[in-house]
């Protein structure tokens, strides 16, 4: 290469390293322009009053910085002192088992000597540690927004908390200041919960006034149910065709409501067939259901003065398993061909399985189940079914006992309650929408979707 | 006797009742609801073997007496025997790694006899049960959808509307209304949307609020002694 090519050579390097410095030059003064935002200052964390426990209101001043993207939250978990110094003390027996025999080694110290040094230090280690808090990330709000309300915390806990403010950029502040410890405990009443508990308390009432009206002789009437009305053409049209009653009582244990209701029913049932002499089959998928269906059952038989007719073994016990005992109960209307079957409980995907199974060996049916999605299969396959409440008002309907006819009138009064409330709510929606983008109404549209927030997040939302 | 059977199970079943209300405002008692489910729990299983005595019991009779259809009680008796024995006695399966020469120190959820009737026996019956389900919903849908009367008209229609509005078939049978202009809202998996979100939910809500006053109205008939039938002493 000559003199001249080797010169153009190095003032081209020389150019080019100056150019490459101009660029890390700017790289640095851009970063230092996009400098961190400042932090969010005066945060205070209170314990939510009236609550159920676990929920902290946190709430702070804003960052100095302007245009910034939001705050971050996050928080703490302390150890409760107890656990903290049990936890340490298990960290620090570990680490120190570990130092001895480096201690022994390195330091050349007495064995007794190396084990109490090692604890110390062990102990110093750990202290250290789980003194240094573990922030995690609660999650993000919009910069014009400066609260946030921390849930889902352990009521027995004490918690720390801090913020950052999250820059344009999306770059973190430093921290903000962190709060005194708080442990977000129960109040004795969770006032959330108020709404519902007053709403439980006039339907209760209105139950109670109307039981105490029937026993001092206030007329009650109730309308006729079909399904109802057809038990006794049911088990009559059995004991006619010699054919047995079939009798399930769904699938769910006695915890369930619908199954107690579904006893209940059977014990009219039960009393009928004893009346007729027809006989009744009750295979159940739950063992505590068998032990309580006997019961009635029996008390039925004994009522109708009947208790010769009773036998226990047409009350048995099949299997828990869903599809087992359809296997079971469907193979079993096959082969015997009930002349009726009541479906009265709670029913899953089996419903359908049993109404036409029963549908196609000709017996009448009458269902009645307080699960919705399973309602339409059993009127399309059954010939009678107990639609929800008249499930549940089927014991006061078949008994006619003043007191329960009663309390099917307190269940009105909830029914005109509701009525009122949706009434309330259509019309302050409906004002809501209407006044949305009316000129000079801005003030009545708030008022009217705070009304509507608060009937639909307070009130039913508890 | 009236004690034993009357007054204590109505008593146990209001103190129940009650801690389950309390425990769902009062925070300070929510544990007693838990406590509660709990005992629930423990009489459960010991109702599980009750369950299991009855099954037994009746089934053994049945092939004694050599009564009509014994023979599927002896094909119950024998696969319950033998699921007992297989589960109990964790044949076949793996023990534990750190008792290998422990043979019952396995499970049976991954390997040995009983995982596998689990997953070849009672799985596909299972299953064969479930999808017989289709079947039996064509029947009852051609039951349920002859228009014999106005209201079963009505029913044929919606059906109509939703089973044609849920399928690609329906999509472009009203393909040639612009989903953007004034009729939109007639095309078919619009209006399948609207009778489900409007009319269903509509309905669909009804009955749940029947059902939830039906049930706190039934449930304090039941705290509060009113309701005695299910003990087998109502009337």
């Amino acid at each position: 290469m000559s003199r001249v090519g080797l010169r153009s050579v190095l003032i081209l390097t020389t150019l080019c390293t100056l150019c490459a410095s101009g660029v890390v030059v700017a790289a640095m003064a851009s970063n230092s322009a996009a400098a961190p935002p400042e932090p969010p200052t005066n945060l205070i964390a209170v314990d939510k009053p009236w609550d159920g426990g676990g929920v902290v209101e946190l709430e702070w001043t804003a960052s100095v910085t302007p245009d910034i993207k939001g705050y971050e939250v996050f928080v703490h978990q302390m150890v409760s002192p107890l656990v903290g110094e049990l936890e340490t003390n298990m960290q620090a027996d570990a680490e120190a088992e570990d130092q001895t025999q480096e201690i022994l080694e390195g330091e050349g110290v007495a064995p007794e000597d190396a084990d109490q040094q090692a604890r110390v230090e062990a102990e110093n280690d750990v202290t250290l540690t789980t003194n240094e808090p573990e922030w995690t990330s609660m999650g993000i709000v919009l910069g014009n927004e400066l609260a946030y309300t921390a849930t889902g915390l352990d009521k027995a806990t004490p918690y720390v908390f801090m913020v950052r403010t999250i820059g344009a950029d999306s770059t973190a502040s430093a921290n903000s200041n962190i709060t005194t410890q708080l442990i977000p405990v129960a109040a004795w009443f969770d006032g959330e919960k108020l709404p519902l508990f007053c709403i439980l308390g006039v339907i209760c009432g209105a139950v109670f006034l109307f039981v105490l009206l029937a026993r001092n002789g206030m007329p009650m009437k109730i309308r006729t149910i079909a399904g109802l009305k057809a038990v006794d053409e049911a088990v009559g049209r059995a004991t006619e065709m010699g054919r047995s009653i079939l009798y399930i009582n769904g699938i769910q244990d006695m915890d369930d409501l619908q199954t107690v209701a579904g006893v209940t029913v059977l014990g009219h049932v039960a009393k009928t067939a004893a009346e007729y002499d027809a006989k009744i089959e009750v295979p159940t998928s739950r063992s505590l259901v068998m032990t309580a269906a006997r019961e009635t059952v029996q008390a039925s038989y004994f009522t109708a003065a009947r208790p010769d007719a009773y036998n226990p073994d047409l009350i048995y016990y099949v299997t828990d398993e869903q599809f087992g005992f359809v296997a079971y109960v469907s193979g079993m209307m096959t082969r015997e061909k009930p002349a009726a079957c009541f479906y009265m409980g709670a029913f899953f995907a089996e419903s359908l399985i049993l109404a036409e199974t029963g549908n196609s060996v000709g017996a009448i049916q009458i269902a009645g189940t307080a699960q919705p999605s399973q309602l339409p299969f059993f009127v399309a396959a059954c010939d009678y079914t107990l639609i929800g409440e008249e499930f549940f008002a089927a014991s006061a309907y078949l008994s006619g006992q003043p007191d329960q006819l009663g309390s099917l009138k307190g269940q009105d009064v909830g029914k005109i309650l509701v009525g009122i409330l949706i009434i309330i709510g259509v019309t302050l929606a409906t004002i809501a929408s209407a006044t949305a983008s009316a000129p000079g109404l801005a003030g009545l549209h708030e008022s009217m979707t705070s009304a509507v927030d608060f009937l639909v997040n307070t009130i039913l939302g508890s | 006797m009236q004690v034993l059977t009357r007054s204590i199970p109505l008593l146990i079943t209001g103190l129940a009742g009650l801690v389950m209300i309390l425990s769902a405002f009062f925070p300070y008692t929510s544990d007693w609801g838990k406590i509660a489910g709990n005992f629930f729990n423990i009489i459960a299983a010991f109702a599980f073997v009750l369950g299991g005595g009855n099954l037994l019991k009746i089934h053994l009779k049945k092939v004694s007496d050599q009564s009509e259809g014994w023979g599927y009680s002896g094909v119950i008796l024998v696969c319950f025997i033998t699921t007992l024995v297989v589960g109990l006695g964790k044949l076949g399966a793996y023990p534990n790694p750190d008792f290998p020469n422990v043979r019952l120190s396995g499970e049976t959820q991954s390997s040995g006899g009983f995982w596998w009737a689990y997953e070849y026996v009672f799985k596909p019956l299972t299953a064969t049960m479930f999808s017989m389900l289709a079947f039996y919903v064509a029947s009852a849908a051609f039951r349920a959808f002859r228009a014999k009367n106005f209201e079963a008209i009505l029913l044929l229609g919606t059906a109509f509307i939703i089973l044609l509005g849920r399928t690609f078939a329906g999509v472009l049978v009203t393909g040639f209304i612009s989903p953007d202009g004034p009729l939109g809202g007639l095309r078919l998996e619009e209006l399948s949307v609207y009778v489900m979100q409007v009319f269903n939910t509509a309905g669909n809500r009804a009955i749940m609020i029947g059902i939830s006053l039906g049930i706190a109205s039934t449930s304090l008939k039941i705290l509060l002694g009113i309701d005695r039938s299910f003990l087998g002493s109502g009337d």
